[in-house]
Protein backbone atom coordinates (compact mmCIF):
# COMPACT_ATOMS: atom_id res chain seq x y z
CA UNK A 1 0.00 0.00 0.00
CA UNK A 2 2.66 2.48 0.42
CA UNK A 3 4.04 2.07 -2.70
CA UNK A 4 1.23 3.51 -4.34
CA UNK A 5 0.82 6.45 -1.84
CA UNK A 6 4.21 7.85 -2.97
CA UNK A 7 3.10 6.90 -6.88
CA UNK A 8 0.39 9.44 -5.94
CA UNK A 9 3.37 11.93 -4.73
CA UNK A 10 4.51 12.11 -8.39
CA UNK A 11 1.39 13.72 -9.84
CA UNK A 12 0.80 16.15 -6.62
CA UNK A 13 2.18 19.42 -8.15
CA UNK A 14 0.30 18.95 -11.14
CA UNK A 15 -3.18 18.63 -9.32
CA UNK A 16 -2.36 20.99 -6.99
CA UNK A 17 -1.64 23.55 -10.19
CA UNK A 18 -4.67 22.10 -11.69
CA UNK A 19 -6.61 23.06 -9.14
CA UNK A 20 -5.34 25.99 -7.43
CA UNK A 21 -5.28 27.89 -11.36
CA UNK A 22 -7.88 26.07 -13.19
CA UNK A 23 -10.10 23.89 -11.36
CA UNK A 24 -10.99 26.03 -8.21
CA UNK A 25 -11.08 29.53 -9.61
CA UNK A 26 -13.73 27.81 -12.37
CA UNK A 27 -15.68 26.11 -9.52
CA UNK A 28 -15.65 29.27 -7.41
CA UNK A 29 -17.12 31.34 -10.59
CA UNK A 30 -20.05 28.22 -10.70
CA UNK A 31 -20.82 28.87 -7.06
CA UNK A 32 -21.02 32.08 -7.09
CA UNK A 33 -23.51 31.32 -9.58
CA UNK A 34 -25.89 30.46 -7.03
CA UNK A 35 -25.50 32.19 -4.42
CA UNK A 36 -26.86 35.49 -3.24
CA UNK A 37 -24.89 38.47 -1.92
CA UNK A 38 -25.64 36.88 1.76
CA UNK A 39 -23.75 33.04 0.47
CA UNK A 40 -27.16 31.25 0.52
CA UNK A 41 -28.17 29.49 -2.43
CA UNK A 42 -30.48 30.16 -4.97
CA UNK A 43 -31.30 30.02 -8.51
CA UNK A 44 -32.70 33.84 -8.64
CA UNK A 45 -29.50 34.52 -10.51
CA UNK A 46 -29.97 32.31 -13.41
CA UNK A 47 -33.09 33.70 -13.31
CA UNK A 48 -32.02 37.08 -13.67
CA UNK A 49 -30.31 35.98 -16.87
CA UNK A 50 -33.76 36.10 -18.86
CA UNK A 51 -33.44 40.26 -18.75
CA UNK A 52 -33.39 41.25 -22.14
CA UNK A 53 -29.77 42.94 -22.44
CA UNK A 54 -28.13 39.11 -21.12
CA UNK A 55 -30.76 37.28 -23.78
CA UNK A 56 -30.06 39.66 -26.69
CA UNK A 57 -26.00 39.23 -25.40
CA UNK A 58 -26.39 35.56 -25.90
CA UNK A 59 -28.60 35.29 -29.01
CA UNK A 60 -25.86 37.29 -30.73
CA UNK A 61 -23.26 35.62 -29.50
CA UNK A 62 -24.48 32.47 -30.74
CA UNK A 63 -25.29 33.53 -33.68
CA UNK A 64 -22.28 34.99 -34.60
CA UNK A 65 -20.55 31.61 -33.26
CA UNK A 66 -23.24 29.64 -35.54
CA UNK A 67 -22.60 31.68 -38.87
CA UNK A 68 -18.81 31.52 -38.20
CA UNK A 69 -18.78 28.15 -37.82
CA UNK A 70 -21.10 27.25 -40.45
CA UNK A 71 -19.54 29.51 -42.78
CA UNK A 72 -15.90 28.25 -41.68
CA UNK A 73 -16.50 24.93 -42.32
CA UNK A 74 -18.02 24.76 -45.68
CA UNK A 75 -15.30 27.29 -46.63
CA UNK A 76 -13.07 25.08 -44.87
CA UNK A 77 -14.10 21.75 -45.99
CA UNK A 78 -14.33 23.08 -50.04
CA UNK A 79 -10.20 24.11 -49.39
CA UNK A 80 -9.21 20.97 -47.97
CA UNK A 81 -11.26 18.44 -50.30
CA UNK A 82 -9.54 20.84 -53.32
CA UNK A 83 -6.06 20.08 -51.64
CA UNK A 84 -6.87 16.05 -51.14
CA UNK A 85 -8.85 15.17 -54.03
CA UNK A 86 -9.57 18.05 -56.27
CA UNK A 87 -6.53 17.30 -58.67
CA UNK A 88 -4.30 20.51 -57.84
CA UNK A 89 -0.96 19.77 -57.66
CA UNK A 90 0.52 18.00 -54.70
CA UNK A 91 2.85 20.49 -53.52
CA UNK A 92 -0.02 22.80 -52.39
CA UNK A 93 -1.06 20.87 -49.26
CA UNK A 94 2.18 21.58 -47.56
CA UNK A 95 2.43 25.18 -47.52
CA UNK A 96 -1.64 25.21 -47.07
CA UNK A 97 -1.63 23.49 -43.83
CA UNK A 98 1.59 25.37 -42.46
CA UNK A 99 -0.36 28.53 -43.12
CA UNK A 100 -3.45 26.94 -41.24
CA UNK A 101 -0.91 26.20 -38.50
CA UNK A 102 -0.05 30.03 -38.53
CA UNK A 103 -3.61 31.76 -38.79
CA UNK A 104 -5.55 29.83 -36.50
CA UNK A 105 -3.06 31.23 -34.17
CA UNK A 106 -3.22 34.16 -35.53
CA UNK A 107 -6.66 35.60 -33.47
CA UNK A 108 -7.12 38.72 -30.26
CA UNK A 109 -6.25 42.01 -31.13
CA UNK A 110 -3.58 41.84 -34.22
CA UNK A 111 -6.49 40.39 -36.29
CA UNK A 112 -9.02 43.41 -35.65
CA UNK A 113 -6.39 45.47 -36.61
CA UNK A 114 -5.40 43.58 -39.65
CA UNK A 115 -9.41 43.63 -40.76
CA UNK A 116 -9.70 47.24 -39.65
CA UNK A 117 -6.80 48.17 -42.56
CA UNK A 118 -8.83 45.86 -45.08
CA UNK A 119 -12.05 46.49 -44.52
CA UNK A 120 -12.33 49.42 -42.41
CA UNK A 121 -13.73 52.82 -43.75
CA UNK A 122 -10.48 53.53 -44.99
CA UNK A 123 -9.28 50.10 -45.66
CA UNK A 124 -7.43 49.20 -48.79
CA UNK A 125 -10.15 47.04 -50.02
CA UNK A 126 -12.65 49.33 -48.84
CA UNK A 127 -11.00 52.16 -51.01
CA UNK A 128 -10.15 49.81 -54.16
CA UNK A 129 -13.72 48.88 -54.31
CA UNK A 130 -14.93 51.99 -54.69
CA UNK A 131 -11.79 53.60 -56.77
CA UNK A 132 -12.03 50.16 -59.17
CA UNK A 133 -15.39 49.72 -59.51
CA UNK A 134 -17.10 52.24 -57.78
CA UNK A 135 -18.79 50.19 -54.91
CA UNK A 136 -18.95 51.61 -51.70
CA UNK A 137 -19.93 48.97 -48.95
CA UNK A 138 -20.40 51.27 -46.17
CA UNK A 139 -23.22 53.04 -48.41
CA UNK A 140 -24.56 49.39 -49.06
CA UNK A 141 -24.66 49.02 -45.20
CA UNK A 142 -21.81 47.07 -44.59
CA UNK A 143 -20.07 47.93 -41.42
CA UNK A 144 -17.10 46.20 -39.84
CA UNK A 145 -17.89 46.77 -36.42
CA UNK A 146 -21.78 44.16 -37.01
CA UNK A 147 -22.16 41.11 -36.71
CA UNK A 148 -21.40 40.16 -40.46
CA UNK A 149 -18.22 42.06 -39.52
CA UNK A 150 -17.18 40.29 -36.59
CA UNK A 151 -18.37 36.64 -38.51
CA UNK A 152 -15.88 37.64 -41.76
CA UNK A 153 -13.16 38.70 -39.08
CA UNK A 154 -13.46 35.32 -36.75
CA UNK A 155 -13.50 33.51 -40.35
CA UNK A 156 -9.87 34.29 -40.21
CA UNK A 157 -8.81 31.28 -37.87
CA UNK A 158 -11.88 29.57 -38.10
CA UNK A 159 -11.39 28.12 -41.59
CA UNK A 160 -7.95 27.24 -40.83
CA UNK A 161 -8.70 24.96 -37.99
CA UNK A 162 -11.55 23.32 -40.41
CA UNK A 163 -8.92 22.88 -42.43
CA UNK A 164 -6.55 21.65 -39.80
CA UNK A 165 -8.53 19.28 -38.32
CA UNK A 166 -10.69 17.89 -41.81
CA UNK A 167 -7.68 16.92 -44.25
CA UNK A 168 -6.56 13.86 -42.00
CA UNK A 169 -10.24 12.56 -42.24
CA UNK A 170 -10.31 13.33 -45.64
CA UNK A 171 -7.23 11.41 -46.47
CA UNK A 172 -8.81 8.56 -44.04
CA UNK A 173 -11.45 7.84 -46.50
CA UNK A 174 -9.68 5.26 -48.40
CA UNK A 175 -9.57 4.72 -52.30
CA UNK A 176 -11.62 1.32 -52.21
CA UNK A 177 -14.89 2.35 -51.20
CA UNK A 178 -15.10 4.89 -53.91
CA UNK A 179 -14.01 2.24 -56.27
CA UNK A 180 -16.37 0.00 -54.56
CA UNK A 181 -19.24 2.62 -55.71
CA UNK A 182 -18.17 3.51 -58.89
CA UNK A 183 -18.05 -0.34 -59.86
CA UNK A 184 -21.55 -0.79 -58.28
CA UNK A 185 -22.49 1.79 -60.44
CA UNK A 186 -22.80 4.93 -58.62
CA UNK A 187 -22.12 8.33 -59.45
CA UNK A 188 -19.96 11.12 -58.09
CA UNK A 189 -22.89 12.44 -56.41
CA UNK A 190 -24.57 9.20 -55.12
CA UNK A 191 -20.80 8.43 -53.97
CA UNK A 192 -20.76 11.70 -51.73
CA UNK A 193 -24.34 11.28 -50.82
CA UNK A 194 -24.42 7.79 -49.63
CA UNK A 195 -20.50 6.90 -48.62
CA UNK A 196 -18.15 9.72 -48.14
CA UNK A 197 -20.38 12.02 -45.96
CA UNK A 198 -21.96 9.69 -43.95
CA UNK A 199 -18.47 8.41 -42.89
CA UNK A 200 -17.36 12.29 -42.70
CA UNK A 201 -20.55 13.36 -40.89
CA UNK A 202 -19.36 12.99 -37.51
CA UNK A 203 -16.00 14.83 -38.16
CA UNK A 204 -17.87 17.17 -39.62
CA UNK A 205 -19.90 17.95 -37.17
CA UNK A 206 -17.62 17.70 -34.28
CA UNK A 207 -15.44 20.34 -36.19
CA UNK A 208 -18.22 22.51 -36.36
CA UNK A 209 -19.15 22.13 -32.55
CA UNK A 210 -15.23 22.90 -31.96
CA UNK A 211 -15.18 26.12 -34.64
CA UNK A 212 -18.63 26.77 -32.65
CA UNK A 213 -16.90 26.93 -28.65
CA UNK A 214 -14.14 28.44 -30.39
CA UNK A 215 -15.74 31.63 -31.36
CA UNK A 216 -17.80 31.93 -28.50
CA UNK A 217 -15.00 32.19 -25.86
CA UNK A 218 -13.06 34.95 -28.11
CA UNK A 219 -12.55 38.17 -26.76
CA UNK A 220 -9.68 39.91 -27.88
CA UNK A 221 -10.72 40.13 -31.18
CA UNK A 222 -14.29 41.72 -30.81
CA UNK A 223 -12.77 43.68 -28.00
CA UNK A 224 -10.07 45.23 -30.37
CA UNK A 225 -12.57 45.63 -33.64
CA UNK A 226 -16.12 47.24 -31.75
CA UNK A 227 -15.30 48.08 -28.31
CA UNK A 228 -17.93 47.87 -26.60
CA UNK A 229 -20.61 48.62 -29.68
CA UNK A 230 -21.57 45.00 -29.76
CA UNK A 231 -22.63 43.45 -26.85
CA UNK A 232 -21.78 40.07 -27.21
CA UNK A 233 -21.37 37.91 -24.20
CA UNK A 234 -17.66 37.71 -23.76
CA UNK A 235 -17.22 41.47 -24.09
CA UNK A 236 -20.21 42.20 -21.94
CA UNK A 237 -18.27 39.64 -19.33
CA UNK A 238 -15.16 41.40 -19.84
CA UNK A 239 -16.95 44.99 -18.87
CA UNK A 240 -19.01 43.25 -16.22
CA UNK A 241 -15.17 42.28 -14.56
CA UNK A 242 -13.63 45.74 -15.23
CA UNK A 243 -16.51 48.28 -13.87
CA UNK A 244 -19.80 45.78 -12.50
CA UNK A 245 -21.75 47.27 -15.70
CA UNK A 246 -24.72 44.98 -14.54
CA UNK A 247 -24.98 46.38 -11.34
CA UNK A 248 -25.05 42.87 -9.07
CA UNK A 249 -21.76 40.26 -9.13
CA UNK A 250 -23.91 37.20 -8.82
CA UNK A 251 -25.83 37.99 -12.61
CA UNK A 252 -21.94 38.42 -13.90
CA UNK A 253 -21.50 34.72 -12.32
CA UNK A 254 -24.34 33.51 -13.87
CA UNK A 255 -22.87 34.48 -16.82
CA UNK A 256 -20.22 33.34 -16.51
CA UNK A 257 -21.33 30.08 -15.64
CA UNK A 258 -23.80 30.26 -18.80
CA UNK A 259 -20.31 30.92 -21.32
CA UNK A 260 -19.22 27.49 -19.62
CA UNK A 261 -22.15 25.80 -20.16
CA UNK A 262 -22.69 26.74 -24.01
CA UNK A 263 -18.95 26.12 -24.29
CA UNK A 264 -18.65 22.53 -22.07
CA UNK A 265 -22.01 21.62 -24.34
CA UNK A 266 -19.84 22.08 -27.86
CA UNK A 267 -17.24 20.31 -26.66
CA UNK A 268 -18.84 17.41 -25.45
CA UNK A 269 -20.38 17.13 -28.75
CA UNK A 270 -17.23 17.42 -30.62
CA UNK A 271 -15.54 14.54 -27.97
CA UNK A 272 -18.37 12.35 -28.87
CA UNK A 273 -17.98 12.62 -32.40
CA UNK A 274 -14.51 12.36 -32.91
CA UNK A 275 -15.14 9.19 -31.13
CA UNK A 276 -17.71 7.98 -33.39
CA UNK A 277 -15.43 9.57 -36.59
CA UNK A 278 -12.62 7.48 -35.21
CA UNK A 279 -14.76 4.50 -35.90
CA UNK A 280 -13.95 4.02 -39.69
CA UNK A 281 -10.58 5.63 -39.01
CA UNK A 282 -8.40 2.72 -38.22
CA UNK B 1 -14.89 19.62 -63.55
CA UNK B 2 -13.85 18.70 -60.68
CA UNK B 3 -10.28 20.87 -60.79
CA UNK B 4 -11.93 24.16 -61.63
CA UNK B 5 -14.27 24.24 -58.55
CA UNK B 6 -10.73 22.79 -56.83
CA UNK B 7 -9.04 25.71 -58.07
CA UNK B 8 -12.01 28.27 -57.12
CA UNK B 9 -12.71 27.24 -53.84
CA UNK B 10 -8.49 27.88 -53.51
CA UNK B 11 -8.27 31.01 -55.03
CA UNK B 12 -11.55 32.53 -53.26
CA UNK B 13 -9.73 30.98 -49.84
CA UNK B 14 -6.82 32.79 -50.90
CA UNK B 15 -8.40 35.76 -51.52
CA UNK B 16 -9.49 35.86 -48.29
CA UNK B 17 -6.73 34.70 -46.53
CA UNK B 18 -4.09 37.17 -48.51
CA UNK B 19 -5.91 40.39 -48.52
CA UNK B 20 -6.30 41.37 -45.36
CA UNK B 21 -2.29 40.40 -45.12
CA UNK B 22 -1.78 42.78 -48.09
CA UNK B 23 -4.11 45.38 -46.74
CA UNK B 24 -2.36 45.57 -42.83
CA UNK B 25 1.08 45.94 -44.58
CA UNK B 26 -0.37 48.55 -47.35
CA UNK B 27 -1.83 50.86 -44.41
CA UNK B 28 1.08 50.41 -41.97
CA UNK B 29 2.87 52.14 -45.01
CA UNK B 30 0.58 54.72 -45.39
CA UNK B 31 1.17 57.55 -42.65
CA UNK B 32 3.32 59.58 -44.61
CA UNK B 33 0.73 61.59 -46.71
CA UNK B 34 1.05 61.06 -50.26
CA UNK B 35 4.14 58.63 -50.35
CA UNK B 36 4.79 55.09 -48.82
CA UNK B 37 6.65 54.92 -45.38
CA UNK B 38 7.99 53.33 -42.68
CA UNK B 39 7.02 55.91 -40.20
CA UNK B 40 4.58 54.11 -38.50
CA UNK B 41 7.09 51.40 -37.28
CA UNK B 42 9.32 54.14 -36.18
CA UNK B 43 6.94 55.66 -34.67
CA UNK B 44 5.95 51.96 -33.27
CA UNK B 45 9.37 50.94 -32.15
CA UNK B 46 10.23 54.52 -30.80
CA UNK B 47 7.43 54.04 -28.26
CA UNK B 48 9.05 53.35 -24.43
CA UNK B 49 5.54 51.66 -23.91
CA UNK B 50 6.07 49.39 -26.92
CA UNK B 51 9.50 48.34 -25.48
CA UNK B 52 8.50 47.83 -22.48
CA UNK B 53 4.97 45.69 -22.78
CA UNK B 54 6.85 43.64 -25.52
CA UNK B 55 10.14 43.18 -23.32
CA UNK B 56 7.17 42.07 -20.24
CA UNK B 57 5.54 39.63 -22.68
CA UNK B 58 8.34 37.84 -23.93
CA UNK B 59 10.10 37.51 -20.40
CA UNK B 60 6.45 36.18 -19.11
CA UNK B 61 6.16 33.57 -22.29
CA UNK B 62 9.92 32.60 -21.43
CA UNK B 63 8.75 32.02 -18.02
CA UNK B 64 5.87 30.65 -18.86
CA UNK B 65 7.36 27.48 -21.14
CA UNK B 66 9.99 27.24 -18.06
CA UNK B 67 6.54 26.72 -15.62
CA UNK B 68 5.15 24.41 -18.42
CA UNK B 69 8.06 22.62 -18.96
CA UNK B 70 8.48 22.09 -15.04
CA UNK B 71 4.95 20.79 -14.50
CA UNK B 72 3.90 18.65 -17.36
CA UNK B 73 7.80 16.83 -18.07
CA UNK B 74 7.97 15.27 -14.28
CA UNK B 75 3.94 14.67 -14.89
CA UNK B 76 3.28 13.15 -18.32
CA UNK B 77 6.44 10.70 -17.39
CA UNK B 78 5.59 9.58 -14.25
CA UNK B 79 2.06 9.10 -15.60
CA UNK B 80 3.43 6.87 -18.04
CA UNK B 81 5.89 5.15 -15.60
CA UNK B 82 3.84 4.49 -13.09
CA UNK B 83 0.10 5.69 -12.80
CA UNK B 84 -0.95 4.57 -16.24
CA UNK B 85 -4.47 4.26 -15.20
CA UNK B 86 -3.91 8.18 -14.53
CA UNK B 87 -4.16 8.58 -18.06
CA UNK B 88 -7.45 9.94 -18.76
CA UNK B 89 -7.83 11.89 -15.83
CA UNK B 90 -4.92 13.58 -16.72
CA UNK B 91 -5.81 14.28 -19.98
CA UNK B 92 -9.07 15.21 -19.40
CA UNK B 93 -7.76 18.51 -17.11
CA UNK B 94 -5.01 19.45 -19.72
CA UNK B 95 -7.98 19.91 -22.05
CA UNK B 96 -9.94 21.89 -19.67
CA UNK B 97 -8.69 25.07 -20.64
CA UNK B 98 -10.06 24.67 -24.25
CA UNK B 99 -13.16 24.06 -22.84
CA UNK B 100 -13.52 26.63 -20.19
CA UNK B 101 -12.79 30.29 -21.22
CA UNK B 102 -9.62 32.43 -20.53
CA UNK B 103 -11.65 35.15 -19.53
CA UNK B 104 -13.93 32.85 -16.46
CA UNK B 105 -10.48 31.54 -15.82
CA UNK B 106 -9.30 34.78 -14.93
CA UNK B 107 -13.14 35.64 -13.46
CA UNK B 108 -12.15 33.24 -11.18
CA UNK B 109 -8.55 34.42 -9.98
CA UNK B 110 -9.65 37.59 -9.54
CA UNK B 111 -12.10 36.27 -6.83
CA UNK B 112 -10.68 33.71 -5.33
CA UNK B 113 -7.16 35.67 -4.97
CA UNK B 114 -8.04 39.26 -4.10
CA UNK B 115 -7.08 41.29 -1.06
CA UNK B 116 -9.17 39.87 1.32
CA UNK B 117 -9.00 36.26 0.63
CA UNK B 118 -6.15 33.73 2.32
CA UNK B 119 -3.72 34.08 -0.36
CA UNK B 120 -4.07 37.62 -1.78
CA UNK B 121 -2.06 37.61 -5.13
CA UNK B 122 -3.64 40.64 -6.53
CA UNK B 123 -2.79 42.73 -3.57
CA UNK B 124 0.93 43.13 -5.20
CA UNK B 125 2.75 44.01 -8.55
CA UNK B 126 4.51 40.97 -8.21
CA UNK B 127 1.62 38.43 -6.46
CA UNK B 128 -0.10 39.74 -9.90
CA UNK B 129 2.63 38.63 -12.10
CA UNK B 130 2.87 35.29 -10.44
CA UNK B 131 -1.09 34.33 -11.31
CA UNK B 132 -0.69 36.05 -14.58
CA UNK B 133 2.11 33.30 -15.42
CA UNK B 134 0.01 31.04 -13.71
CA UNK B 135 -2.99 31.88 -16.14
CA UNK B 136 -0.65 31.62 -19.19
CA UNK B 137 0.58 28.36 -18.31
CA UNK B 138 -3.07 26.57 -18.01
CA UNK B 139 -3.48 28.31 -21.41
CA UNK B 140 -0.29 26.61 -22.96
CA UNK B 141 -1.16 23.55 -20.94
CA UNK B 142 -2.93 21.26 -23.63
CA UNK B 143 -0.55 21.96 -26.21
CA UNK B 144 2.27 21.60 -23.84
CA UNK B 145 1.23 18.39 -22.61
CA UNK B 146 -0.25 16.62 -25.62
CA UNK B 147 3.13 17.49 -27.15
CA UNK B 148 5.46 15.74 -24.40
CA UNK B 149 3.09 12.84 -24.47
CA UNK B 150 3.62 12.36 -27.80
CA UNK B 151 7.26 12.84 -27.50
CA UNK B 152 7.41 10.40 -24.88
CA UNK B 153 5.27 7.85 -26.55
CA UNK B 154 8.43 7.12 -28.55
CA UNK B 155 10.54 6.46 -25.83
CA UNK B 156 10.43 2.95 -24.06
CA UNK B 157 10.20 4.83 -21.01
CA UNK B 158 10.39 1.87 -18.41
CA UNK B 159 13.45 0.87 -19.91
CA UNK B 160 15.38 3.97 -20.07
CA UNK B 161 14.36 4.31 -16.57
CA UNK B 162 15.25 1.08 -15.00
CA UNK B 163 18.85 1.59 -17.31
CA UNK B 164 19.31 4.80 -15.67
CA UNK B 165 18.06 3.72 -12.06
CA UNK B 166 20.53 0.50 -12.27
CA UNK B 167 23.27 3.66 -13.10
CA UNK B 168 22.20 5.06 -9.94
CA UNK B 169 20.74 8.00 -11.11
CA UNK B 170 17.87 9.48 -9.04
CA UNK B 171 14.55 10.84 -10.23
CA UNK B 172 15.83 14.63 -10.71
CA UNK B 173 18.57 13.44 -12.39
CA UNK B 174 16.68 10.80 -14.94
CA UNK B 175 14.02 13.71 -15.78
CA UNK B 176 16.51 16.46 -16.24
CA UNK B 177 19.59 14.90 -17.99
CA UNK B 178 17.68 11.58 -19.80
CA UNK B 179 13.86 12.39 -20.27
CA UNK B 180 13.92 15.79 -20.82
CA UNK B 181 16.73 15.78 -23.77
CA UNK B 182 14.87 12.57 -25.52
CA UNK B 183 11.93 14.73 -25.52
CA UNK B 184 13.64 18.26 -26.22
CA UNK B 185 11.64 18.46 -30.02
CA UNK B 186 8.37 17.69 -28.46
CA UNK B 187 9.05 20.30 -26.25
CA UNK B 188 10.28 22.86 -27.81
CA UNK B 189 7.56 22.66 -30.51
CA UNK B 190 4.71 23.25 -27.59
CA UNK B 191 6.99 26.19 -26.21
CA UNK B 192 6.77 28.03 -29.85
CA UNK B 193 3.44 27.43 -29.32
CA UNK B 194 2.67 28.69 -26.24
CA UNK B 195 4.98 31.67 -26.94
CA UNK B 196 2.95 33.02 -29.80
CA UNK B 197 -0.38 32.53 -27.89
CA UNK B 198 1.70 34.26 -24.87
CA UNK B 199 2.79 36.99 -26.87
CA UNK B 200 -0.25 38.76 -27.66
CA UNK B 201 -2.39 37.61 -25.35
CA UNK B 202 -4.88 40.26 -24.11
CA UNK B 203 -8.19 39.31 -21.88
CA UNK B 204 -6.00 37.64 -18.52
CA UNK B 205 -3.52 40.63 -18.64
CA UNK B 206 -6.03 43.25 -19.27
CA UNK B 207 -8.16 42.36 -16.26
CA UNK B 208 -5.40 41.54 -14.13
CA UNK B 209 -4.26 44.99 -15.13
CA UNK B 210 -0.75 44.08 -16.25
CA UNK B 211 1.29 45.92 -18.40
CA UNK B 212 1.50 43.43 -21.07
CA UNK B 213 1.75 43.37 -25.12
CA UNK B 214 -1.75 42.79 -25.64
CA UNK B 215 -3.65 45.54 -23.72
CA UNK B 216 -0.78 47.87 -25.35
CA UNK B 217 -1.73 46.75 -28.79
CA UNK B 218 -5.65 47.27 -27.77
CA UNK B 219 -5.22 51.10 -26.10
CA UNK B 220 -2.89 52.05 -29.35
CA UNK B 221 -5.47 50.58 -31.32
CA UNK B 222 -8.17 52.81 -29.83
CA UNK B 223 -6.07 55.86 -30.04
CA UNK B 224 -4.04 55.50 -33.29
CA UNK B 225 -4.52 55.44 -37.12
CA UNK B 226 -1.70 53.78 -38.53
CA UNK B 227 0.49 52.02 -35.87
CA UNK B 228 -1.53 49.42 -34.91
CA UNK B 229 -1.74 48.10 -38.59
CA UNK B 230 2.42 47.98 -38.29
CA UNK B 231 1.68 46.62 -34.50
CA UNK B 232 -0.51 43.73 -36.33
CA UNK B 233 2.36 43.36 -38.94
CA UNK B 234 5.34 42.76 -36.29
CA UNK B 235 2.86 40.34 -33.83
CA UNK B 236 2.06 38.70 -37.38
CA UNK B 237 5.86 37.67 -38.31
CA UNK B 238 6.20 36.80 -34.72
CA UNK B 239 3.32 34.42 -34.92
CA UNK B 240 4.81 33.14 -38.11
CA UNK B 241 8.33 33.16 -36.83
CA UNK B 242 7.15 31.20 -33.60
CA UNK B 243 5.21 28.38 -36.10
CA UNK B 244 7.89 28.25 -38.33
CA UNK B 245 10.27 27.24 -35.65
CA UNK B 246 8.20 24.87 -34.80
CA UNK B 247 8.37 22.77 -37.71
CA UNK B 248 12.22 23.06 -38.43
CA UNK B 249 12.34 21.67 -34.89
CA UNK B 250 10.27 18.98 -35.15
CA UNK B 251 11.82 18.24 -38.56
CA UNK B 252 15.21 18.22 -37.33
CA UNK B 253 14.43 16.64 -33.95
CA UNK B 254 11.69 14.51 -35.48
CA UNK B 255 14.34 11.87 -35.98
CA UNK B 256 16.34 11.87 -33.00
CA UNK B 257 13.10 11.58 -31.33
CA UNK B 258 12.25 8.00 -32.95
CA UNK B 259 13.08 4.53 -31.01
CA UNK B 260 16.38 3.18 -31.20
Amino acid sequence: MRRIGWNWLGVLPFFAFAALFLVLPTMNIVIGAFQNPEGGLTLANLAGLASPRIVDSFAISIKVSLASAVLGCLIGFAMAAAVVMGGVPRWIKAPLMTFSGVASNFAGVPLAFAFIATLGRVGLVTMLLRQWFGINIYAMGFNLLSFWGLTLTYLFFQIPLMILIITPALEGLKREWREAAEVLGASTFQYWRMVALPILFPSLLGTFALLFANSFGAVATAYALTGSSLSIVPIMLFAQIRGDVLQDPHLGYAMAFGMIVVTGLANLAYVVMRTRAERWMR
Amino acid sequence: MRRVWSWAALIVGGLYFLLPLIGTIEFSLRMRRGEYSLDAYRSVLADAAFRQTFSYSVVMALLTIVLGVLIVVPTAYWVRLRLPRLRPVIEFITLLPLVIPAIVVVFGYIRLYNTSSILPLTGTASGTNLLLLCGYATLALPYMYRAVDTGLSTLDVRSLTEAAQSLGAGWVRIIGRLILPNVLGAVMSGAFLSFAIVIGEFTMAALLNRPAFGPYMQLLGANRAYEPAALAVIAFAVTWGCMGLMQLISRLFGTRIQPT
